[in-house]
């Protein structure tokens, strides 16, 4: 548990926090890019809201986990309840995760930020001039300033671009995308649309998929999805699935016991085997070729492709 | 009994929990104690024992002859200065008498009254040591090290200081995946213990730690049996295998691996601690209970196991001694 060392509104629905041990001892340390999952007050169905944020700092022994949340008024609640906070308050923190860490053998980074996805980008320029890695920024926002620009304009100088729109951005890093050095990695942070543009234009580019990396967030916002029947191998029960509801969701009201932390498809917790049927995967924790294979499902985020799947539960 | 050897006895990880050995992923978090038929151990992630100076010298011996047993790929450099700190940390927190690490801003001070040692340094600055973090830590422990990137969605051994090998060598082994460095072991692929020990590990949180044990026989109680030494050593099987049943006992050694698994924080790296404690077979009769246990283990364990061990010579006169010192002390 952790508490509340510092808050500032770095926008105006952009909240910077603080948590530090109560105790004052130090934290551990944690690989750029790296996530905790907060516990945010409790949702409506009276379970703890569970929400992924990305730490802000270097990672390098750290006195503090720093983190900004953006107030989402049509979310489930969580990032609301953060804004809520006061100093002093008390929050279940989880340790650090990393899932979109730094390649370590890289030649070169660029970064590519859209919006609040500055948060983990930030970590990772924090560390790029720590350990004075050769990396580049480039970072997209609407409206006014975007969240931590100034930290980044300090860090970054002349190794920063910004953009004000899509086509402002594609006009720089099209062609940026067709000179970078062999060796080269590519991270994106933000909405959805953005990642998988850049994603496709550095394949178009030539770019082989394990030098793209990615970090979603926003994960709660998933499509509710189409209604499917899940059959579960061992007692050939049938549970139905509405649009709306998670897998996991519907297996828990079902009892059955799934282990699970994040319920955002980002942990690996939840993993269950699937003997039938094919899978919509949605979650961030499988590999692709795990993925490719379609033997197992994290059910907390991900459905089925088709009518029907049957796990082996 | 010398106290030496009761001491010996007293902290021995036996490693075997039944009357037969297969591979396993056999990992559990690090840190509580494991009572022992003849007592227990366990208590400490880096753990110093009566031997540290003479294990220390014999390192040092080691790494003079062979400056290679110490390997770090240039991308390696942060997971160095964690893997430091978080030896440092645990033995300051083990050992609060002789050792300690004082933070004051960015300047740390270690100290280790062990070594009569002091050191001042700033983290990441590599002109505050006297050598690469890693080496520099490396001999201050009876552990050996080695230090895996995770990056591809995979883990690869591309810095360490390994000394005490059981037959195998860093050198050969650095920069390769950690499916290609257990690429030979019989059939492990088959069960999937390697590529599901993998996937555990790459999943390890910041700062969370794990134990193993594994094990072999060593003749002579020699703690360097790496790939590069095999002519100095590769005799002693033979002569062992060939020589009179009663030498067998004070010769053989049951070796056993403490291997502690940490995720190492900045860099991200899983840091893999070795530590190699061997007790002669002469010793392990001291305690019926493991002189029996070992005896069926040794007589069961399948051919293709054994080989992949390297004791496929040696392990028959160790069956025999054990059995021969059973029919001994029971007439
Ligand atoms: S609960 Fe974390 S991945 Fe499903």
């Amino acid at each position: 548990m952790l508490v509340v060392g510092s808050l500032s509104d770095l926008t105006d629905d952009v909240r910077h926090l603080r948590l530090v041990d109560p105790g004052g001892a130090a934290l551990p340390a944690y690989a750029p890019g790296s996530h905790v999952v907060l516990e945010c007050g409790v949702g409506p169905d009276g379970l703890p809201r569970r929400n992924a944020y990305s730490l802000t700092g270097s990672g390098v022994e750290p006195d503090s986990y720093a983190l900004s949340v953006r107030r989402d008024d049509t979310g489930r609640g969580g990032s609301r309840w953060i804004h809520a906070l006061s100093l002093g308050d008390s929050v279940e923190v989880s340790r650090p995760r990393s899932a979109f860490a730094p390649v370590s053998t890289a030649r070169h980074h660029v970064l590519v930020a859209g919006g609040i996805g500055v948060t983990p980008i930030l970590s990772h320029a924090r560390a790029a001039v720590r350990w004075g890695r050769s990396f580049e920024v480039h970072y997209v926002f609407r409206g006014g300033d975007g969240p931590h620009l100034d930290d980044l304009i300090n860090l970054c100088g002349n190794s920063l671009q910004t953009y004000r729109g899509s086509s402002e951005l594609w006009s720089t890093l099209a062609p940026a995308l067709l000179d970078r050095p062999l060796g080269t990695h590519l991270y994106t942070c933000g909405p959805a649309p953005l990642i998988d543009e850049v994603h496709d234009r550095a394949r178009a580019a030539g770019w082989p998929p394990q030098r793209i990396h990615h970090e979603h967030f926003g994960i709660a916002a998933l499509e509710p999805g189409t209604a499917f029947t899940v059959r579960l191998r061992s007692t050939g029960a049938d549970v139905e699935v509405p649009s709306g509801t998670s897998l996991l969701d519907a297996l828990e009201q079902h009892g059955v016991a799934v282990p699970n932390l994040c319920r955002q498809g980002v942990c690996g917790e939840c993993r269950v085997p699937v003997a039938a049927g094919a899978v919509a995967h949605r979650d961030l924790y499988l590999t692709e070729d795990e993925k490719a294979a379609g033997d197992c499902v994290m059910p907390c985020v991900s459905r089925a492709e088709g009518p029907r799947l049957e796990l082996e539960l | 009994m010398s106290t030496a050897t009761d001491s010996r006895v007293a902290t021995f990880p036996f490693p075997f929990a039944h009357d037969t050995y297969r591979y396993s992923t056999n990992v559990e978090p690090a840190g509580g104690r494991v009572v022992t038929a003849a007592g227990g151990w366990g208590e400490h992630v880096v753990d110093v024992d009566e031997r540290y100076l003479t294990e220390l010298a014999e390192r040092d011996r080691i790494l003079a002859a062979d400056p290679t047993r110490f390997q770090a790929l240039p991308h390696m450099e942060i997971a160095q200065w964690d893997a430091m700190l978080a030896i440092m940390r645990s033995l300051s927190a083990s050992y609060p008498r002789t050792m300690s690490l004082e933070r004051d801003g960015g300047l740390w001070r270690w100290t280790n009254h062990a070594l009569d040692l002091e050191q001042a340094f700033v983290h990441g600055e590599r002109a505050t040591l006297p050598e690469p973090p890693l080496r520099f830590i490396g001999r201050q422990i009876q552990e050996d090290v080695v230090l895996l990137d995770q990056r591809e969605g995979q883990l690869w051994g591309d810095a360490g200081l390994v000394t005490f090998a059981a037959d195998w060598s860093l050198r050969f082994d650095v920069g390769m995946s950690f499916l290609q460095i257990h690429g030979p072991v019989p059939r492990i692929h088959t069960e999937g213990v390697i590529t599901r020990a993998q996937s555990f590990l790459m999943r390890l949180e910041s700062g969370q730690q794990f134990r193993r044990t594994n094990w072999t026989l060593t003749v002579d109680g020699r703690l360097d049996t790496s790939t590069e030494t095999y002519p100095e050593w590769g005799r002693d099987r033979r002569t062992l295998a060939d020589g009179p049943l009663a030498e067998v006992g004070e010769r053989l050694h049951l070796r056993v691996e403490v291997q502690h698994l940490i995720r190492l924080g900045a860099s991200g790296a899983i840091m893999f601690l070795v530590r190699t404690h061997m007790l002669p077979f002469t010793d392990i009769a001291l305690v019926p209970a493991w002189a029996q246990r070992l005896h069926s283990v040794l007589s069961e364990l399948p051919d293709d196991m054994a080989e992949y061990k390297g004791i496929t010579r040696i392990r028959q006169p160790g069956i025999d001694w054990l059995a021969d010192c059973r029919t001994r002390s029971g007439s």
